[in-house]
């Protein structure tokens, strides 16, 4: 792997994409996306899904009879 | 480029999703067992009080539901995993010995319960073990073709549901995981029995192949 960052081909950056994103480095300053269209697109739209993602399946409570079947199987075993 | 580069950090646990107002359940979420009261609680359920059990219910339900329906995305599924998920942690609370969060503990026990339920309904996934290792075939393209902005716009919010349900099930674990559930890597490498480095990159391959299908999709609406 080239350890030169400003000069990463893109197939080098997307390798280590995982990683740059999981470790919270903020890939915007990143010297390859300043020169390259593509990754810089393929990282918005990475982004953007992202961002959609969590506005799905809000957070939402159980029904409260889950608790009681939960309630009166554990009442039936005991 | 965006100012908020993707991923660097999981949603926020205690913000849920969709705008609404953050639970107090999604706190205990980080540490349960750290913090002194829930403790105390967790310990009185391993003893075998009720109350204390039902109190880990009320303060743990919420995200348990939500990771339930997430994976399967249907409420009476999701309610009945739920169920399961929470009779299997009254049988086996008094195993559990600290050796992580109380509330990864769960999350495991409940997320082993989901793969169970999709391994009876004859989705391709037997262990977590394969829920890391999808295969290869099922892996997205290296090929990431000519830049492709329309994503940029809005996300039609079924269609993304969609393709986020159309996902290999280790994939939409780990998505769901990440996030929308806001947990870390490190959490999810406990949840998993996995690496930190395997947690990033299943997570970053199911963002890959989601982005793929959702080109498609709008190669396919595109076309006269």
């Amino acid at each position: 792997m080239n350890g030169d960052r400003s000069t990463l081909s893109c197939a080098e950056f997307q390798a280590q994409m995982a990683e740059l994103i999981g470790s919270g480095e903020d890939l915007a300053e990143h010297p390859h996306l300043k020169d390259c269209d593509g990754c810089r697109a393929l990282l918005a739209d990475l982004q953007t899904i992202a961002d959609a993602a969590r506005q799905l399946f809000p957070s939402v409570e159980p029904p409260d009879e889950v608790w009681e079947h939960i309630e009166s199987a554990i009442k039936q075993k005991q | 480029m965006a100012d908020s580069p993707i991923s660097t950090q999981a949603p926020q646990r205690t913000r849920a999703s969709g705008g609404e107002q953050a639970a107090p359940v999604a706190v205990a979420g980080k540490s349960a067992a750290a913090q002194p009261a829930d403790a105390d609680v967790l310990a009185r359920a391993q003893a075998g009080d009720h109350q204390a059990f039902a109190q880990l219910y009320i303060l743990h339900k919420r995200r348990i539901y939500s990771l339930c329906l997430r994976m399967v995305g249907n409420v009476a599924e999701a309610e009945d995993l739920t169920q399961e998920a929470f009779l299997q942690l009254h049988r086996k609370i008094a195993t559990f010995r600290g050796d992580s969060a109380f509330s990864t503990w769960l999350h495991r026990l409940a997320i082993n319960v989901v793969l169970m339920q999709l391994r009876k309904k004859g989705l391709s996934l037997i262990s977590l073990d394969e829920a890391m290792e999808p295969n290869p075939e099922e892996g997205p393209s290296r090929s990431f073709g000519a830049p492709d902005l329309a994503l940029t716009g809005a996300i039609d919010r079924l269609v993304l549901e969609r393709v986020i349900a159309d996902l290999p099930a280790g994939y939409r674990l780990i998505f769901i995981l990440h996030d929308m559930e806001g947990f870390e890597h490190n959490e999810i490498a406990s949840m998993l029995d996995c690496s930190i480095g395997n947690s990033k990159s299943q997570l970053h391959k199911a963002r890959l192949r989601l982005r793929e299908a959702l080109r498609t999709q709008n190669r396919q609406e595109a076309r006269p």
